[in-house]
């Protein structure tokens, strides 16, 4: 399949990202791997089948059938607060788009997947840990009402520490208007499928992550509300590896499925498929 | 909550206050006149008062939302008409951290939600110190979806540190649970109305407080993350809270101007312990005022207005300036 014309406009402004990089070393086998074959088996370790945290547009590029046209990319960041540490939280942005070639840790738009027409959410975990803070509450909510009145549904791809400390309440607040927003989306008869990725934890999972009518994860995605230090310190042992995990979670019944990138596509076809189904006839 | 420094600096006042009550006593049965010391003691338990509580730090005031003396939503809830608890979340147990029920507030029927720290370390035990598991927000969730369905207004008392981060509370989804009680929060068909009393801790707080009107406490905080949490997070050191604290911008003042909540009922100078009879009261009235006023708008407009109002929290675009601290 030819690179479409958004992707290719898009990898040309990341050169001198991360995508340059010539090897990645796989952080489960240790397997040093060749950027472009890694890339072409979508991220997962052609050793150990270990999943990566993916890019967002990397990830848009292995989901949509062609062209994505993406929205909201003109809401940036403020800096509420003022918030200063050791860095100011405005250089703490900065140094993140250099980094990432992001604007921020969510990528909104429209497209195609398997011949559906969808509003996609994708989160980056290399923007500030994925956390939430206002810009990505409003790209999700604006992707969540723009699908509402285009009726179509939504994917969402959850990766993301929780809420950005740096915008206090602001962040948090983000948690009630992206559940209203798909209070309003769902209500009005549409479907939301989100896609758990490595990590989803704090306020992104307990909203939108979990507000899915159908809840898919990645294979040992780390999935969780509090974070495994802040239990450990609390019950003062240690935790099993299998703790939180995604097959953890199918295990106590709090997802869907587990299902392996290779196969992510074909699953989302076939869930939009069944979802849109019984809107078709209801329409008739 | 060990050393809070509301407690210990209150000791020195405290003890004051009973010296003065003493001689008060003394000066009924006993022949010295003793008026004039009486007042130049009550001089300096003013002047000390106002030293110690007169203006709080952000660090102050999230100790004062914790002060263990600090009316719980059971304070508030006795003070209704009445209150008849309902229990559990039909499908594992009963969370003791989170009260509900019907309830009668001022001869209007309403569904009463609010998170129970103790008293003691006995009851805190009992209802692990305010914080819910997610059998708790799921018991929320069913009262609040009842109460949409029967058409009453939903008062909530939030007061906790966050969400329970236990094992059991994980393996039963708490990021479910609270994302549920969002989505009911958000789908209710009649006026919700929230109090802020003490401690709003993260999204454990956030899962009772969306609401057409938001009140606070004077020293109740808000915030995304407990002080220790967020100093834990950024700089892997909880003993930074206070800094912590300084920064979240958590007090009531800095929200209202944020516009994340509506109105501040005030308390007595020394915390709302000093005089919880008159400050449960005040609040009480404040939310009879709330839903008055919200009783008017019809269910639509009603979700509406509350759709609106949490889709426009949060400045993003890149020219905004930051709101000049306090």
């Amino acid at each position: 399949m030819p690179m479409p014309e958004w992707l290719r406009t898009r990898r040309s402004k990341d050169s001198g990202h991360r995508d340059a990089a010539l090897w990645s070393k796989c952080p489960k086998c240790g397997e040093v791997l060749y950027r472009r074959d890694l890339l072409a088996n979508v991220d997962v370790c052609t050793r150990c089948g270990h999943h990566f945290r993916m890019g967002a547009y990397d990830r848009i590029s292995t989901i949509v059938d062609g062209d994505f046209t993406e929205i909201g990319s003109e809401i940036t960041g403020g800096d509420p607060l003022g918030w200063v540490d050791r860095r100011s939280y405005g250089a703490k942005l900065h140094g993140d788009r250099e980094k990432s070639g992001l604007g921020e840790a969510v990528v909104c738009g429209f497209g195609q997947i398997g011949g559906f027409d969808v509003g996609l959410g994708v989160m980056d975990f290399h923007f500030r840990g994925g956390t939430m803070g206002t810009v990505v509450g409003e790209r999700i909510a604006m992707l969540l009402d723009e699908a509402r009145r285009r009726r179509v549904p939504c994917i969402v791809f959850t990766a993301s520490g929780g809420a950005r400390m740096e915008e206090g309440m602001l962040a948090l607040a983000q948690m009630a208007k992206t559940s209203a927003a798909v209070t309003e989306f769902t209500e009005a008869g549409n479907v939301l499928i989100t896609v758990l990725t490595d990590p989803t934890t704090g306020g992104v999972a307990a909203s939108f992550a979990f507000q899915g009518d159908v809840i898919v994860a990645e294979p040992k995605a780390v999935i969780g509300f509090a974070g495994r230090r802040v239990i450990e310190q609390t019950i003062r042992q240690r935790l099993p590896d299998q703790f939180q995990t995604a097959e953890f979670l199918l295990e106590k019944g709090a997802i869907d499925m587990v299902v392996e990138r290779r196969a992510l596509k074909e699953m989302l076809v076939r869930l939009l498929e069944y979802t849109t189904a019984g809107r078709q006839t209801a329409a008739q | 909550m060990n050393n809070n420094p509301i407690v210990e600096r209150e000791k020195g006042l405290l003890e004051l206050e009973r010296r003065i009550t003493e001689l008060r006593a003394a000066n009924t049965t006993q022949p010295v006149d003793m008026t004039a010391e009486i007042a130049a003691l009550e001089a300096k338990y003013q002047e000390i008062l106002h030293e110690v509580f007169g203006t709080l730090s952000p660090w102050e005031k999230v100790n004062m939302a914790r002060h263990p003396n600090r009316p719980t939503a059971l304070d508030y809830i006795s003070r209704f008409d009445r209150f008849d608890e309902l229990h559990g979340d039909r499908q594992f147990r009963d969370d003791p951290a989170i009260v509900g029920g019907f309830a009668k507030l001022h001869g209007r029927a309403v569904m009463a939600i609010g998170q129970q720290r103790g008293r003691d370390t006995k009851e805190n035990l009992r209802r692990n110190f305010g914080m819910p598991a997610p059998e708790g927000y799921r018991k929320v969730r069913r009262l609040a979806n009842l109460a949409s369905r029967l058409g009453l207004p939903i008062v909530t008392l939030v007061d906790t540190k966050g969400a329970d981060p236990g094992i059991s509370s994980e393996e039963h989804a708490q990021s479910e649970a609270i994302a549920s009680c969002l989505h009911a929060f958000t789908l209710a068909r009649v006026p919700i109305v929230a109090t802020v009393i003490g401690e709003g801790g993260s999204g454990g707080a956030l899962a009772l407080a969306i609401a057409d009107h938001v009140i606070m406490l004077e020293h109740s905080t808000y915030s995304v993350a407990s002080p220790e949490g967020c100093a834990a997070i950024l700089w892997s050191d909880s003993s930074k809270a206070e800094e912590a604290a300084a920064r979240l911008k958590l007090t009531a003042q800095d929200l209202q101007r944020f516009g994340v909540i509506d109105e501040i009922v005030p308390e007595p100078l020394g915390g709302a312990h000093r005089d919880a009879g008159a400050v449960v009261s005040r609040v009480l009235e404040t939310v009879d005022g709330a839903l008055t006023r919200l009783s008017e708008l019809p269910p639509n407009r009603l979700l509406e207005e509350r759709y609106g109002k949490y889709r426009r929290i949060g400045t993003w675009h890149a020219d905004a300036e930051p709101l000049p601290s306090t």
